[in-house]
């Protein structure tokens, strides 16, 4: 069963309120210097590359990830909130598989 | 006179050196144990986790065995086998599961052995549902094992190690104490004789279960407490059960007997 990322956007915000982001996401993070044991071969890199959070289409923060990243990488950060709007969490995977999620919020 | 006065003069020496030296261990203990219980009373694994470990165990946002907790949710619901039943067919919502796990593992008069919690989820699964079994170290039962045991959490621990699970403690007991491969060494050993001393990097805990299936961070995943015996197993060069063996089910009620009236920290995470 595909494991699901996690994330917490708060639902609501006031204007100019700083807001605290958090994601988890669900992924093995094969470093790509691992050998099988049976077989004596390496197994290939397969990593988060990138994670890319925007909101209403624009982006407002970005990471590269390199193999020595944890599996289940967690990501917070904050944000100032300014307008109501959505969150989209992209993370970008060895291959160019991407995994979406997002968030909304209502700021008054 | 002055022989006699050097020897008192000695003797208070050693006293104070002594005195220090009780001073500095106590000192050096509690500045490592916020726990007031003291040194000699059980411990969880938590209050030797470092402090980053600790943060991302207290929020369940940050926990990643929170992810397989989610797959457990999901499980519950999920309608399986041949009877077209789910976890919530006959237990309803997962909230009735609150305190359960802190009496398992626990004797069964069907089975007439022990059942973890997880014997109890596969029981569940070929005896009401018409099911597969689940592997006892795949994702689907680590999620419903975790999910059920964290709707006790905060819980003390209360199994019952009298009556008819008595021989399957005494056994449990007999195994811990059993010195076993190529090292020699038994569970008792590290986790009891040499508990709060350093083994390489690590500094060895009382060895408990009450926060599993914990997220381990050298496993990257969450792991049942059957799979850290195993790997205790392999360190003293020793061949390690099978998990779910009626040996380290054995154990695990000697365990948890141990950490009788412990809060149920599951899914914890440790190093």
């Amino acid at each position: 069963m595909a494991k699901k990322p996690r994330i917490k956007v708060p639902k609501t915000a006031k204007s100019g309120e700083t807001i605290l982001i958090k994601t988890l996401m669900s992924h093995k993070m094969e470093t790509g210097v691992r050998k099988n044991k049976k077989t004596g071969k390496l197994i290939p890199r397969k990593i988060i590359n990138k994670f890319v959070c925007k909101f209403n289409g624009k982006e407002v923060m970005s990471a590269d990830l390199h193999p020595a990243v944890a599996a289940n990488p967690y990501f917070a950060f904050y944000a100032k909130a300014t307008e109501s709007g959505t969150f989209d969490f992209e993370w970008i995977e060895d291959g160019g598989k991407t995994i979406t999620a997002s968030g909304d919020i209502v700021v008054t | 006179m002055n022989f006699i006065n050097n020897i008192t003069r000695v003797t208070s020496l050693l006293g104070i050196a002594s005195l220090l030296l009780a001073y500095t261990t106590n000192v050096s203990h509690s500045g490592s144990n916020p726990n007031p219980q003291g040194v000699n009373k059980m411990k969880s694994g938590y209050h030797w986790a470092t402090a980053p470990t600790r943060e991302m165990q207290d929020d369940d946002f940050s926990n990643p065995a929170f992810l397989w907790v989610d797959i457990g949710s999901e499980q519950w619901t999920t309608k399986d086998g041949e009877a077209g039943k789910s976890c919530a067919s006959c237990h309803s919502g997962v909230e009735t599961m609150k305190g359960v796990a802190a009496t398992y593992p626990k004797y069964s008069a069907e089975d007439g052995k022990l059942r973890a919690v997880q014997h109890q989820i596969n029981n569940c699964r070929t005896q009401q549902m018409k099911a597969k079994p689940w592997k006892w170290e795949s994702d689907n039962m680590l999620g419903v094992a975790a999910l059920v045991k964290n709707q006790s959490k905060g819980m003390p621990i209360k199994v019952k190690v009298t009556g008819e699970a008595q021989p399957f403690y005494n056994k449990g007991k007999k195994s811990y104490m059993l010195r076993r491969g190529g090292l020699d060494m038994s569970c008792k050993n590290c986790h009891m004789d040499y508990t709060d001393t350093r083994i390489r990097a690590n500094i060895l805990s009382n060895g408990l279960g009450n926060g599993f299936p914990t997220y381990r961070l050298k496993w990257q995943k969450i792991g049942s407490l059957h799979r850290r015996f195993r790997g205790c197993n392999k360190n003293v060069r020793a061949t390690p059960f099978k998990s779910g063996s009626d040996v380290y089910t054995n154990l695990e009620l000697f365990l948890t007997a141990h950490a009788m009236g412990m809060e149920i920290e599951t899914p914890s995470v440790r190093n």
